[in-house]
């Protein structure tokens, strides 16, 4: 009809403006500058290029998928016009930097980002270059998406898979296993070049990941087959045991960069399971849990530190007082707050949080707990005759750590304690008319999960060798809670998910630092915004944030397949 | 027949792949730690650790925007090989440290680190580093730890141009007690490493001289309102504060000192983080007099002011806005030539450039011109030819002008 | 009656108690002893009010935003810091600029209006773009979604502004006729702190009268008494909640020309502190309640001007300066713990956990 085609050329002109708004975003905040010279394939795209182009590629693609009962013609010149808008909006920055002086007040509008944008063309013919780029961009994203859907999908995926090995190069040239001479010489000559991947590498890697994905889904899964019980489990054991076998030879065959990396995630794994139960069982929302792990990291280092000088404990002796302190912690934080409801919950935790790091900062202290000089000299744990103090070493005293609390965390999760809990966390009142003793069970899901920050906070000293009153901020508590949003409230495989995606790859992929944290709030809206159930989540909660939306049918739980696995795996 | 000859054809191409290999090796490498070898089309790697992400990424980029003008001034290659400077954010912290440590310890091909930007990184790093046979030189450590002979923070292959806390500290209270006179004073920091270690060098020094330390309070980096402080050290009627800290705080006590009963005259001296441009036009009127510490820039050779200073605005587009960009461009420039010293180079091109010899060339360094004096290297890796100067703010003026010595 | 009472009164309450009578005699204790020490002048305690009563009326302008979105939304918006940055550090430029073409000081009162205007606009259009890109699909979610979403939003606003703008301070020119003091007897009030103080002031007035007295106050109370009751009077509600936002987000751009105007400096992590503040400010006064944010700033502003000096020097605690933001929360504890729904109460009833 008339109006429907002109609505969706309407549609397509405000796309296009949405989509310049958001290259505009992306230019002056400094990401294609800063990436310009990143290769992603050698010498022909740039991590920055593609950055700029993403708005257009995405909202040509969603534009395309609201517009695919018109004619290919229409299709064409919609997207035409999405490109066409968007350069036209960076050519109009482009010709207002030569006007005005924009570095005044945008540091990033730049003559550089200009000539970057114009690919090097001069003025006034460089003005076209933008426009043409966004045009051939959307063209190109209207012919993926014109792809019938099954090869469209594979397209898709090994694309994605190109400009994530181009971007990672770095990361996987640093792999120890890579290192050994056959894989070594394979990834240097024909894969990698200087910077990204070599335009011969990069094809092979399409190749290979869209063949492979194209025939992944063409792959049907016959009905009619069952699998006898015996069978499954033999399966069943026989992925255990390979996880198993992975997990052990992972600081080994990685090397020590991700050895760090896996630490690290670890002990938010530790916090995080700890403040799972607080705010995912208990429901109280707690802001300051750094504290606790404050606590427990500090009371290893005065426990131990020679530099110190007031105990010379080691690291085993001092452990179980640690981790008791920690535990007193929760206890004596948990008192004030009992009566408190909510957000007054959150704020008055907040300053707790902010309490523990001023007093360890603190000058009045200093004597006993180091000061702004932090305390050094931590000595790592020693089994016997060998020493923990190396991060592969200490990755295995962390994972037995998470093995040991996750089980625990598991077993109280169906507990009458577990179910007290989430009875408070429902409704106090009602918990407690039920019969259940408020004061007794919200100190002890603070208590617990004070128990398990101050033992990351123990391992954290260790791994470090020393404590420093500036590690303990505000962050950090928001990280891990985060971590166990992101992952899936009250989940217990959802914190390890929500680790590995918002400590871990953030760590991984170091080339990002200076807008690490500008992704990561992109990454918890968008998050919240489309998957608030998290990305592995209790089934009844997915079916709680979704109940707003058409549910025709009768409810389904989702209980994820591995889920069983790794329960099996304590 | 033909598979006798696929037989035959094969060996000989293995062979003579073998031979070439063999053959290729003219230089073998007997150096303790190993060498590095860099094949003829690839670029020399230097990398960085330094901050240069978060509130506190001046510091760490400006360092950084230092060695790559050295790297400009040299065309970018040393021994006809392009070189390759990137590296990583060392998050002015422990846990940044050891991020940082543990990427770089795992990438061979790396000759040497220019970093860290602070000290509480560079003591986690520094293990990994020195294992891993890097020369490693930093041109903003200022902690004295790290190059005290025995102490366990002083590793082999560690450098630094930057001066000690314990010349600048105590600089500062020679200034305070001889050329000002001044007999009591008060010290602020802001629970940083850096400031809480100056303030106290300074209380020790002050205090050993003969003077009295009437306060030692702190502000957090972040805080904007001082009265409470002021007002708590104004109690002591100190003649001078003396303020080691950074920018944004230190520009709210330079302004509210003067709002503080009782401290309308006092005097006031910072430390080299004090030294900005964002300084002077922060306080405004307010920040006339007050005094700061750094090192001698008018010692620095003309070579500063005439050629490195016009190439830091022609490159970055601004004045530098931290204070060891000049350290950073001499130790780029040290490595640079001591690698131009020890590295064998092969008739293709092909450079080894052995690890042991090039940290002990590192360490002989005597007399070096850089832009920051005359840098003789101590066996513990002190660099620094440590001039420490006083200087003076004037309302709208920048750079602050020279009082001391 | 006291049986009643026995019965009504648990362990808890009094353990709970006791901690609150603790820190309450460390207050008096602390308080005793510096007044007995002398060592601070009067005027250096009625100026140091003054400087709490100013820090105050910041965060309570800041605090009004929060507690005016708490109300209608039941969320804490942590992204309020940072439209409490965007105004103030857009309209830094133009204050540049027009210190550069030398109208800023000839014409300071149109020159404070253009960019008190500039910051309010930059302020506001943050807040709405905030409030329908980032939390309208979240109206009806469990109450922690919306919070990360405000977080996520909160540090993608501070990186993004770092971004345009740079990592570097920058500075308001300073207007003359703001220089100086006016003296009364033998106090010196800076001229910038009253004008904050009178201004925090009004402007508190001017909400509370929007809020109690005007045809859109009377809608966004309904709304944040229930909204769908509220919809089915046939209120907009959509409407109510943007222009709530956008009240919060002008009082927010407000407040950050006034924070410029006395500290001069203004950065991209500028808000992350003064929120906090405000949001505890907030909580003090009673969260939802506009007079409670303007009287829990106030409050909490001149604790941390007078706390450090007046309670903990007397407790003989060295550079107790450094805990002064540490007294504020244990005083938002005590509070807390003898008044849990703040000083004023909230405007709503008690709504669960």
């Amino acid at each position: 009809m008339k109006t429907e085609t002109s609505s969706i050329w309407k549609k397509a002109f405000n796309n296009g403006l949405i989509s310049g708004a958001l290259c505009l975003l992306v230019m002056l905040v400094g990401l294609v500058e800063s990436f310009g010279d990143t290769y992603v394939i050698s010498g022909i795209v740039t991590l920055g290029e593609i950055i700029l182009l993403i708005p257009v590629i995405i909202l040509t693609y969603t534009t395309m998928s609201s517009s695919s009962k018109f004619p290919k013609s229409t299709m064409l010149g919609i997207s035409a016009l999405i490109g066409l808008v968007s350069g036209c909006i960076i050519t109009m920055l482009i010709l207002l930097g030569q006007v005005v002086n924009l570095r005044v007040m945008f540091v990033n509008a730049s003559p550089a980002l200009f000539n970057m944008l114009m690919r090097g063309v001069p003025l006034p013919l460089g003005a076209l270059v933008p426009p043409l780029t966004c045009i051939v961009a959307a063209l190109l994203t209207l012919g993926i998406y014109l792809i019938p859907s099954r090869l469209r999908s594979a397209v898709i995926q090994g694309a994605l898979w190109v400009i994530i090995l181009g971007t990672l190069r770095d990361q996987i040239l640093i792999i120890d296993l890579f290192k050994i001479q056959p894989f070594s010489i394979v990834l240097k000559r024909f894969v990698f070049a200087i910077s990204g991947l070599r335009p011969l590498g990069a094809v092979l890697v399409f190749a290979i990941i869209t063949g492979l994905m194209y025939y992944l889904s063409g792959r049907k899964k016959d009905p009619t087959v069952i699998k006898s019980p015996k069978v499954v489990k033999r399966n069943r054991i026989i992925l255990i045991g390979i996880l198993a076998v992975l997990l052990l030879s992972l600081p080994w065959a990685l090397g020590i960069f991700y050895s760090e990396i896996l630490d690290t995630t670890g002990l938010f794994i530790l916090m995080g399971l700890g403040l799972n139960i607080v705010v995912g069982f208990a429901g109280l929302l707690d802001l300051g849990y750094v504290a606790f792990y404050a606590i427990g990291a500090y009371s290893m280092g005065v426990l131990t530190s020679p530099g110190l000088g007031l105990f010379h404990l080691t690291f085993w002796q001092a452990l179980p007082i640690a981790l008791f302190v920690a535990w007193l912690a929760g206890i004596i934080l948990g008192l004030p707050v009992l009566r408190m409801r909510g957000d007054y919950l959150a704020i008055v935790t907040l300053g707790f949080g902010e309490i523990v790091r001023l007093l360890v900062l603190s000058t009045w202290l200093k004597d006993f707990l180091g000061g702004t000089q932090g305390i050094q000299s931590i000595p790592p744990p020693i089994i016997g005759s060998w020493k923990l103090n190396s991060l592969p070493l200490l990755y295995y005293l962390i994972l037995i750590s998470i093995i040991i609390v996750a089980f625990i965390a598991w077993r109280l999760k169906d507990s009458h304690l577990g179910r007290s809990w989430m009875a408070i966390r429902e409704d106090e009142d009602v918990a407690q008319a039920m019969g259940i003793n408020l004061v007794m069970t919200k100190l002890l899901a603070f208590s617990t999960g004070a128990l398990f920050a101050g033992l990351a906070g123990t391992l954290g000293a260790t791994k470090l060798t020393s404590v420093y009153p500036h590690s303990m901020t505000f962050i950090i508590s928001i990280n891990v809670l985060a971590v166990i949003i992101i992952g899936g409230m009250g989940s217990i495989p959802g914190v390890f998910v929500g680790a590995l995606v918002m400590v871990g790859l953030p760590n991984l992929l170091t080339e990002f630092q200076e807008y690490r944290y500008w992704f990561y709030g992109l990454a918890l809206v968008g998050m919240m915004l489309f998957r608030p159930e998290g990305l592995w989540p209790e089934a009844r909660r997915k079916l709680e944030l979704h109940e707003t939306e058409d549910n025709t049918g009768p409810p389904v739980t989702n209980e994820p397949p591995i889920n069983e696995t790794l329960s099996a795996v304590q | 027949m033909s598979k006798r000859l696929l037989i035959i054809v094969s060996i000989i191409m293995i062979s003579s792949m073998v031979l070439a290999a063999c053959g290729a090796k003219a230089y073998e490498c007997t150096d303790p730690l190993g060498c590095v070898t860099v094949a003829p089309t690839d670029p020399v790697h230097i990398a960085y650790a330094m901050v240069i992400a978060g509130p506190d990424a001046t510091l760490g980029i400006d360092s950084r925007n230092g060695a790559e003008i050295a790297i400009d001034d040299k065309g970018g290659k040393v021994l006809d090989h392009a070189i390759q400077f990137d590296g990583e954010d060392d998050g002015c912290s422990a846990e940044g440290g050891q991020a940082a440590g543990t990427k770089l310890a795992a990438d061979p091909t790396i000759v040497a680190i220019l970093g860290t930007s602070c000290s509480s990184a560079v003591r986690v790093a520094m293990p990994l580093w020195s294992t891993a046979g890097f020369t490693v030189i930093s041109a903003s450590n200022t902690a004295p730890d790290l190059t005290l002979a025995g102490n366990e923070n002083n590793y082999p292959g560690y450098l630094r141009t930057a001066h000690s806390d314990v010349v600048q500290g105590a600089a500062a209270a020679k200034f305070a007690y001889e050329f000002l006179g001044l007999r009591k004073a008060a010290t602020i920091h802001d629970g940083s490493i850096y400031a809480d270690s100056l303030q106290q060098v300074f209380a020790d020094e002050f205090t050993r001289l003969g003077g009295t330390i009437t306060a030692q309070e702190s502000v957090d980096p972040q805080q904007v309102d001082m009265s409470g402080v002021l007002t708590s050290i104004a109690t002591g009627a100190p003649e001078i504060i003396y303020h080691p800290i950074f920018i944004a705080a230190g520009t709210q006590l330079v302004i509210q000192a003067r709002q503080t009963p009782g401290l309308e005259n006092i005097l006031q001296m910072g430390a080299d983080g004090m030294f900005s441009p964002d300084v002077m036009e922060g306080a405004g009127d307010a920040v006339e007099g007050v005094y700061v510490s750094s090192p001698d820039f008018t010692q620095f050779g003309s070579d500063y002011k005439d050629k490195f200073l016009p190439a830091y605005q022609a490159k970055f587009g601004s004045v530098p806005v931290s204070i060891f960009h000049a350290h950073a461009y001499d130790a780029m420039n040290l490595v640079l030539a001591c690698v131009e010293k020890v590295t064998v180079k092969d008739s293709d091109g092909t450079l080894h450039i052995p690890r042991q010899g090039l940290r002990d060339c590192m360490y002989a360094t005597k007399d070096f011109k850089g832009l920051t004096g005359n840098l003789t290297c101590t066996p513990t890796g002190d660099c620094a030819d440590p001039k420490i100067a006083v200087y003076q703010y004037h309302a709208g003026e920048y750079p602050p002008t020279k009082v001391w010595p | 009656m006291l049986k009643r009472w026995r019965q009504t009164v648990t362990l808890t309450d009094i353990v709970v108690w006791a901690i609150g009578v603790a820190i309450g005699i460390a207050i008096v204790i602390g308080t005793m002893r510096t007044w007995q020490a002398a060592q601070y002048t009067p005027e250096q305690w009625i100026n140091l009010t003054i400087d709490g009563l100013k820090l105050g009326g910041i965060y309570a302008l800041i605090a009004l935003g929060y507690t005016l979105v708490y109300g209608i939304l039941r969320m804490i918006n942590f992204a309020h810091s940072e439209v409490f940055m965007a105004g103030p550090f857009t309209a830094v430029f133009l204050a540049q600029y027009l210190d550069n073409i030398g109208f800023y000081n000839a014409h300071p009162l149109i020159s404070l209006i253009l960019v008190t205007l500039l910051s309010v606009v930059v302020s506001v259009t943050v807040a709405l773009l905030l409030e329908r890109i980032a939390y309208r699909r979240l109206r009806f979610a469990p109450r922690l979604v919306p919070l990360i979403t405000a977080i996520g939003a909160s540090f993608f606003l501070q990186y993004t502004f770092r971004g345009f703008y740079g990592t570097d301070p920058e500075t308001y020119p300073t207007i003359d006729v703001l220089k100086g003091f006016w003296t009364i007897g033998s106090i010196a009030i800076p001229k910038t702190d009253l004008v904050v103080i009178i201004a925090a002031f009004f402007m508190m007035l001017l909400l509370y009268m929007i809020v109690q007295h005007t045809k859109t106050g009377k809608a966004m109370r309904s709304v944040s008494e229930d909204k769908e009751v509220a919809a089915l009077m046939g209120i907009d509600v959509d409407r109510i909640i943007v222009f709530t936002f956008g009240l919060g987000g002008a009082s927010a751009g407000i407040a950050g020309i006034l924070y410029a105007l006395v500290y001069q400096q203004v950065n991209a992590f500028m808000g992350f502190i003064p929120g906090l503040k405000a949001f505890t400010a907030a909580v003090l006064g009673g969260i939802g309640n506009v007079v409670g944010a303007w009287l829990g700033g106030t409050l909490l502003g001149l604790i941390e001007s007078l706390g450090p000096n007046l309670f903990l020097q007397g407790l003989g605690i060295p550079a107790q300066n450094q805990l002064k933001d540490g007294i504020a929360f244990a005083i938002l504890v005590f509070i807390l713990i003898f008044r849990p729904s703040g000083l004023l109460g909230e405007r709503i009833s008690k709504t669960k956990a």
